[in-house]
């Protein structure tokens, strides 16, 4: 990279118009973002009519704003509300909830604006120094790894799961039940669809994660309307000075989510839903006080924070590289990158290095946008617990209706909705966390894709999952999660007993 | 007399003439079935956004997507016929009724229009032992069931097209078993990283990885080689055999709108069709442009439902 390159790059993104395009697509991100059922995905296929008409830098700047602020705004609605805003933030929504019912909202909320900021930082980085490389291993993955990399995710399930393990497990299959229903299985056999055109396009997982999270907790609410509604938030004021003392305190846990998620996000199967979970499990198994966990804790919001704004980035690795979409945001892109002329490819970075690195300029700047929106946008979400309950609620229903029927634009959203907020509401009174539910919706049809696909192609031997070397790794390391809960409780049998 | 019937003729033109004129009032919305994203949505973007200027009224894109494209080409059956809801539908149609997907065919919708056709191509990883799709073929028929194919779900239009081809050459189609994926881009990443042997893709959807230099085209399944890469030979050149398939695109609204909303949408998509920007966004995609007005949509899609059926059976995927 020559000074040439980089004061051109510079020159392609200081120009009044591609910074007024940048702002307005950061309102724009922040926006869709807090709505729930408004994904960031959504918010990039909206912009492309209006990308047609721009020059190329200003087209991908919108974008890359865009989702960066729409994916940050997921955590408000729900650490307000309990309304994951995108599928992104379900993985930690209890946390957060749980942080601002004891009145840290606000640090819940900073945790994640800040901690976003430099997990999509991280991610930047790793893609201007890495990606030809990265894009290389990650073109590796077939779905013998992807198989294994489903495993290692559902076992984040028994993390999820507070108190008893085995009301998480039946509710993560209770997910993978779900998820086994419609159309999209590898043979396309229509199951459970009673002949029904709506049925037969599956459960949608939007309007079941709005209806389990925010529903049940409106059917909680109303249930329990003769107790006092106390949501007293304490200011932390300055949101920086209660994030520099997390940063010193989790280095480490902000290191390995924004790895982990930036690996993630690279892997063309997987991309920033599944990178939170991974990293809240992880976080967890790896912790100091696992207990506090689930009883609105920080530490696994920093680490998932970091690593869901890092796997956007990450996702851009093999889009740029390969034009193989890292996640469903990248495949929209990778049709923009044609149509702008930067075709995908290895050499794009030496064809085209003026629009690459002033791409790499605005992933920074959007990052660093940021944090002065998000603190606006921290400060008025707050005041929203101000308001009455019997206000609130039905203002939270409105927003849950509309945002099941935008998904699909069908009525049949609106009826997922209240239906799975019905059976959430009876699970968690009887004590089954409805995370490991999600989950196994947002994993079940990946993990019966990569096995039916791995056994076509293996004609049936289970073996050939430990063929191929990274598989192998992937396979020794399932397995050794799933065994030592086994083995510790067989070395280790009456420690506490004793 | 015959003066007394041009009158009425020309009072009964007048008169349905100005009960359309209107058309349309209010915005129109354009249902897509499949995803944002992909080709197809991306070509009802563009044709909306140059549509909108033609007629003077928002066109809204909205993609009902799920089931393999069952929803999306029901709601637009489904429809009312007022020409206030139309559609981007694709050559699912005239397939999925054969495997018992869906009771909906070609004949439940009023075609407005064919915008485009990409043809198969045979792709094969770039240190394949395969140089032309001779030999691909003969290492198929001698070793039944040792390589696997992928790029769409089981019984998709890729599927069809590999499996049809290998009838046609004589060889039994199930000597190449088929993987399901979700679509092109991760069969491709399949085959790159060596879980699959061939994908049978259209050349926009493998072109990034053969510009990457993973993957070879080896032949497509058309009349003339590909646009973008002019020395890929046609099917004719490398068997001998006239072999063709391709995935295209239909803008259509449910049956029965007033004929003149028929002919105003119809003036308004050939002019989209004909205009520089549509071409030029369909050459930068690398998208094939091919145009029949109503009635030659129609035929061409009564052709490709015989066609694919007989193929379906064929192969052994009809029910």
């Amino acid at each position: 990279m020559t000074l040439a390159v980089l004061s051109q790059a510079f020159a392609l993104v200081f120009d009044p118009y591609v910074l007024w395009v940048i702002v307005a697509s950061a309102a724009f991100g922040l926006f869709v973002g807090a709505i729930p059922g408004l994904t960031a995905t959504m918010a990039t296929a909206l912009l492309v009519p209006v990308t047609f008409f721009m020059p190329p830098v200003p087209a991908i700047a919108s974008i890359v704003t865009a989702t960066a602020m729409a994916i940050f705004a997921g955590d408000i609605p729900s650490c307000l509300l309990r309304m994951p805003g995108t599928p992104a933030s379900a993985a930690y929504t209890d946390e957060a909830y749980a942080m601002t019912k004891k009145g840290q909202g606000e640090v819940a909320l900073g945790a994640g604006l800040v901690f976003s900021v430099i997990g999509g930082l991280f991610g930047t980085a790793v893609l201007i120094v890495a990606a030809p490389a990265l894009a290389e291993i990650a073109l590796k993955f077939s779905s013998f790894e992807y198989f294994w990399l489903v495993i290692l995710g559902l076992s984040s399930a028994v993390f999820l799961a507070i108190g008893n393990p085995l009301k998480g497990v039946v509710s993560l299959l209770l997910g993978l039940l779900v998820a086994s229903q419609g159309l999209d299985n590898p043979a396309a056999f229509p199951r459970f669809t009673f002949g029904n055109a709506e049925l037969a396009g599956g459960l949608t997982l939007i309007p079941i994660m709005i209806g389990m999270f925010a529903v049940s907790e409106i059917i909680r609410n109303v249930a329990t309307m003769d107790q006092p509604w106390e949501m007293a938030q304490t200011k932390i004021g300055n949101v920086f000075t209660g994030m520099w003392t997390l940063t010193k305190r989790y280095p480490l846990q902000i290191l390995r989510g924004s790895t982990l998620g930036t690996a993630i996000g690279a892997l063309p199967g997987a991309g920033a839903d599944i990178a939170a979970w991974m990293s809240y499990a992880m976080s967890k198994r790896f912790s100091k006080e696992p207990e506090k966990f689930g009883s609105g804790h920080v530490e696994g919001i920093v680490e998932a924070g970091a690593s869901n704004n890092s796997a956007l980035a990450g996702a851009w690795i093999p889009a740029l590289v390969f034009g193989i979409p890292g996640d469903s945001i990248t495949a929209i892109v990778i049709g923009v990158l044609y149509i702008k002329g930067l075709n995908p490819g290895p050499t794009i970075f030496l064809e085209k290095a003026p629009e690459m690195y002033a791409i790499f300029i605005v992933f920074i700047l959007a990052n660093l946008l940021m944090v002065p929106l998000g603190i606006a946008a921290i400060k008025g979400a707050s005041q929203l617990l101000r308001a009455p309950r019997e206000v609130l609620m039905p203002v939270i229903l409105l927003f849950c209706v509309v945002g099941s029927f935008a998904i699909n634009n069908s009525p049949f959203g609106v009826v997922l909705m209240l239906a799975f907020g019905l059976v959430a509401y009876v699970m968690e009174e009887n004590g089954f966390p409805v995370a490991p539910a999600i989950l196994g919706m947002v994993l079940g049809a990946m993990l019966e894709e990569h096995f039916i696909s791995s056994m076509i192609k293996a004609d049936g031997r289970l073996l050939a999952f430990f063929e191929r070397p990274i598989a192998a790794g992937l396979g020794a390391l399932t397995l050794a999660v799933f065994a030592w809960p086994l083995v510790r409780a067989w070395i280790l049998p009456d420690r506490n007993r004793a | 007399m015959r003066s007394v019937l041009k009158f009425a003729a020309l009072l009964s033109a007048l008169i349905v003439g100005a009960a359309h004129a209107q058309y349309p009032q209010r915005p129109i919305q354009l249902i897509v079935p499949w995803g944002a994203g992909g080709g197809t949505d991306a070509t009802a973007r563009i044709i909306a956004s140059l549509m909108e200027k033609e007629i003077k009224q928002p066109i809204n894109v909205v993609n009902r997507t799920g089931g393999s494209g069952v929803v999306g080409h029901d709601a637009i059956a489904r429809a009312p016929a007022d020409g206030y809801t139309i559609g981007l539908i694709t050559v699912e149609i005239t397939m999925m009724h054969h495997v018992g997907l869906t009771a909906l065919g070609p004949g439940d919708y009023t075609p407005i229009g064919l915008v485009n056709a990409d043809p198969a191509g045979i792709h094969v990883r770039i240190d394949s032992p395969y140089k032309n799709t001779k030999d691909l073929i003969a290492a198929i028929k001698a070793n039944p069931g040792k390589m696997k194919a992928s790029g769409t779900g089981q019984g998709g239009i890729w599927h069809l097209a590999i499996a049809g081809l290998l009838k046609d050459q004589g060889v039994d189609p199930g000597a190449l078993p088929w993987v399901p994926s979700n679509g092109a881009a991760p069969g491709l990443q399949d085959m790159v990283a060596g879980g699959v042997d061939v994908v049978p893709c259209s050349i926009p959807e493998a072109r990034a990885m053969i510009d990457a230099g993973k993957v070879r085209a080896l032949s497509i399944m058309d009349a003339n080689p590909p646009a973008l890469y002019p020395n890929v030979p046609t099917l004719q050149k490398e068997l001998g055999s006239n072999w063709a398939m391709a995935a295209w695109r239909v803008i259509a609204a449910p049956k029965g709108i007033p004929v003149e909303v028929q002919k105003t949408l119809g003036g308004a998509l050939k002019k989209v069709y004909d205009s520089k920007e549509y071409k030029d966004f369909m050459a930068s995609r690398g998208f094939g442009v091919v145009w029949a007005d109503a009635e030659g949509t129609a035929k061409f899609m009564a052709k490709a439902d015989t066609d694919l059926g007989a193929t379906l059976k064929a192969v052994g995927l009809a029910k």
